[in-house]
C-alpha cells in the first residue's frame, strides 16, 4: 500500500504540487491525469524523490521513503518514461539487468530473470538478448524500458507518460499488454498521462489533477458519472462521457435471457463497441457468446439505459 | 561496390604506413628522390641524429602533452558540467582560450627562463594549446546526452559517481575523442618549433634544412610529421567511427 500524506512542492513560492493525499492499493493500477502543469508528474517524481517534497510524506507499506537513501529507495522502485531512456551503449539484456546488478544480484539469477522478463514481454530472448537499442523498433523499446523497471520485482512501478512516444495502434497494444503483465506479477502501478481515454482503459482508480490539487480521485465510472468539478467534466469529454461510460464495462454483465438475431459478440466486448454494431447494424439486441456458447443477448435498451445519468 | 571503396582506402593506408616506415628507418633509400633538393656536392639525407629517435621522442613528447591535456580538460569538464561547478563554467572557459590564444613560440619564449632548454618548455606549450578543443568537445558533449536517458539512470537508482562511470562517460566519449584528435593533430605539427629550443623532435630536421638552405632536409622532417598526421588522425577518425557504429546515439 502506498500512502501519500499531504505532500507539496513549491517553487519559488508557488505550489506545484498542493497538499495532495491519497492512497493506492496493492496490485492495482492507479492513474494520475490532468492537463500539463497540473502537477502530476511533479507529484509522481516525489515518490522516488527525484524531486523532494516541500512538505508532507509518502509511506510505502508503512515505511516512509525518507527512510531509506535516495539510491537504494530508487532500486525498490521501478520507473519507466516516454521515450523509454535505455542506455544506447548497453544491450538489451544489460539495459534490463542494470538494477538488479546494482543490487548485486548473482549473475545466473539475472541471466534467468532478464530472459523470463523478455519472454513476459513477448521478446524472442535468443533474437533479443544481444541486440542494441537502436536495432529495435518503438514498441519494442518502450517494452525493454518497462521490463527494465520491473526486472528487481520493485515494490512499485511509477510510469511518466509511458506510452506517449507511440503511435495509436502500438500503443492500444502496449496498454493491453502492460494489463496483462500487471495481472500476472500482481504489480502496484502508478502511471501518470495526460490522456483521460488511456487513464480509463488502464485505471483501477483515477486521480485528476488540476493546478496542483488533487480534485477528484475514484474509479474511472465515478470520474465519468460524478464529476467533482467543471475541470473533470471538461477532462472526460463533455457529451463524449456517455460513450466513455459504456466502453468501461463488458457486455457480460448485461446479458439477458432470449434470442437475437444476426451476428453475435463476445462475452468482453465493450458496452460501447456493442452500442456501435447496434446502430450500424440496425439491430435492437446481440447475442452474446463465450467460448463458443450463446450465453443470450444484450439489448439496446439495457445499453441505454447504463448510459444516463443515474 | 562499398566493398571495393573500403579495399582502396584500405591500400592506401598500408602504402602509406609502408612508405613511413621506410623514411623513418631506411631513409638513405630515398636519396634519389631528394637528391634534386639537396645543395650540390651537400649531404641528401640528414644525419646528425637518426630520424628514427628523432620521430620517436617526437611523438612521445606529443603523446604525453596530449595525455596531460586530455586528463586536465576533462577532469574540468566533468567538473565544470555537475550543477554544483556550473558557476565555473566562465572562467575555465577563458582560462583554456587563453591556452589557445597565446601562440606556442611566445609559450616556448616565456617557458625557457623558467623551464631551460630543452623538452620542458615544449611540453608546457603543446599542454596548453591542446586543452581548449578538447575541453570545448568534452563540455559538448557532457552537455548534450539524452535526458531520458539520464533521467532513467537517476531514476533506477544509479549514484553520481556510478552515472558518471557507466552512463555519461561512455555516451560522451565520441565526441570527447573528436576533440583529441583535434587536439593530437595540433601537437603534431607544432611539436616541431620545440626544437628552436633544443627539444628532441622532428623539427630538428627542418630547421637544420632551413640554416643551410637544404631543401631536402626540410622535405624529409616535413613529410614524415605530415605522414605521422594523417595517419594518426585517420586511426582516431576509426576509432570515433567504431564507437559511434556500436551505439548508434544518434538513433535514440
Amino acid at each position: 500500500m502506498i500512502e501519500i500524506d499531504k505532500i507539496s512542492k513549491l517553487y519559488d513560492g508557488v505550489a506545484a504540487v498542493d497538499e495532495v493525499s491519497m492512497t493506492v492499493d496493492t496490485a492495482t493500477i492507479t492513474v494520475i491525469v490532468g492537463t500539463s502543469g497540473s502537477g502530476k508528474t511533479t507529484l509522481l517524481r516525489m515518490i522516488n524523490r527525484l524531486v523532494e517534497p516541500t512538505s508532507g510524506e509518502v509511506r510505502i507499506n508503512g515505511k516512509s521513503t525518507h527512510s531509506v537513501s535516495k539510491t537504494d529507495l530508487r532500486r525498490r522502485i521501478g520507473y519507466a518514461i516516454q521515450g523509454h531512456g535505455l542506455f544506447p551503449h548497453y544491450t538489451v539484456a544489460r539495459n534490463i539487468a542494470i538494477v538488479p546488478t546494482l543490487l548485486g544480484w548473482s549473475s545466473e539469477k539475472i541471466a534467468d530473470r532478464v530472459d523470463e522478463l523478455l519472454s513476459l514481454f513477448a521478446l524472442e530472448p535468443d533474437q533479443y538478448r544481444d541486440r542494441f537499442p537502436a536495432e529495435l523498433s518503438g514498441g519494442q523499446l518502450q517494452r525493454v524500458g518497462v521490463a527494465r523497471a520491473l526486472a528487481s520485482r520493485p515494490d512499485l512501478l511509477l510510469m511518466d507518460e509511458p506510452f506517449g512516444a507511440l503511435d495509436p495502434i502500438i500503443r492500444a497494444q502496449a496498454q493491453i499488454d502492460l494489463r496483462r503483465i500487471q495481472q500476472a506479477l500482481g504489480s502496484t502501478i502508478m502511471l501518470v498521462t495526460h490522456d483521460m481515454e488511456e487513464a480509463m482503459q488502464l485505471g483501477d482508480r483515477v486521480a485528476v489533477m488540476d493546478q496542483g490539487r488533487l480534485v477528484q480521485y475514484g474509479t474511472p465510472a465515478e470520474i465519468i458519472q460524478k464529476p467533482a468539478t467543471e475541470f473533470v467534466v471538461n477532462m472526460v469529454g463533455g457529451v463524449d462521457r456517455s460513450l466513455r461510460l459504456l466502453s468501461l464495462f463488458p457486455v457480460s454483465d448485461f446479458v439477458e435471457e432470449g434470442s437475437a438475431e444476426g451476428e453475435s459478440v463476445e462475452a468482453n466486448t465493450s458496452l460501447r463497441d456493442a452500442l456501435s454494431i447496434c446502430l450500424w447494424t440496425g439491430r435492437d439486441a446481440l447475442p452474446v457468446v463465450q467460448d463458443g456458447s450463446l450465453l443470450g443477448r444484450v439489448t439496446l435498451d439495457a445499453i441505454r439505459k447504463r448510459a444516463a445519468i443515474s | 561496390m562499398k566493398k571495393n571503396v573500403i579495399k582502396w582506402s584500405t591500400i592506401v593506408r598500408v602504402l602509406l604506413v609502408v612508405l613511413l616506415i621506410s623514411l623513418v628507418v631506411m631513409p638513405t633509400w630515398f636519396s634519389w628522390a631528394f637528391k634534386p633538393f639537396a645543395p650540390e656536392n651537400g649531404p641528401i639525407i640528414y644525419e646528425r641524429a637518426s630520424l628514427l629517435s628523432l620521430s620517436l621522442s617526437h611523438l612521445g613528447l606529443v603523446a604525453l602533452a596530449s595525455i596531460a591535456a586530455t586528463l586536465v580538460a576533462v577532469s574540468l569538464a566533468i567538473l565544470v558540467t555537475r550543477p554544483s561547478g556550473s558557476a565555473f563554467l566562465p572562467l575555465s572557459r577563458t582560462i583554456t582560450n587563453m591556452g589557445q590564444t597565446f601562440p606556442p613560440v611566445a609559450v616556448l619564449a616565456l617557458a625557457v627562463p623558467a623551464l631551460g632548454f630543452g623538452t620542458g618548455p615544449t611540453l608546457v606549450a603543446l599542454f596548453l594549446y591542446g586543452l581548449l578543443p578538447i575541453f570545448e568537445n568534452a563540455i559538448t558533449g557532457f552537455s548534450t546526452l539524452p535526458p531520458a536517458t539520464m533521467e532513467a539512470a537517476r531514476g533506477l537508482g544509479l549514484s553520481r559517481w556510478q552515472r558518471l562511470i557507466r552512463v555519461e562517460i561512455p555516451l560522451a566519449l565520441p565526441v570527447i575523442l573528436t576533440g583529441v584528435r583535434l587536439s593530437v593533430v595540433i601537437a603534431l605539427g607544432t611539436a616541431t618549433i620545440g626544437s628552436t629550443v633544443a627539444a628532441k623532435t622532428l623539427g630538428e630536421v627542418i630547421i637544420a634544412g632551413l640554416l643551410t638552405n637544404n631543401t631536402a632536409y626540410v622535405l624529409q622532417g616535413g613529410l614524415i610529421v605530415g605522414l605521422f598526421a594523417v595517419l594518426i588522425y585517420d586511426a582516431l577518425v576509426q576509432l570515433e567511427a567504431l564507437l559511434l557504429a556500436k551505439y548508434s546515439i544518434s538513433n535514440d
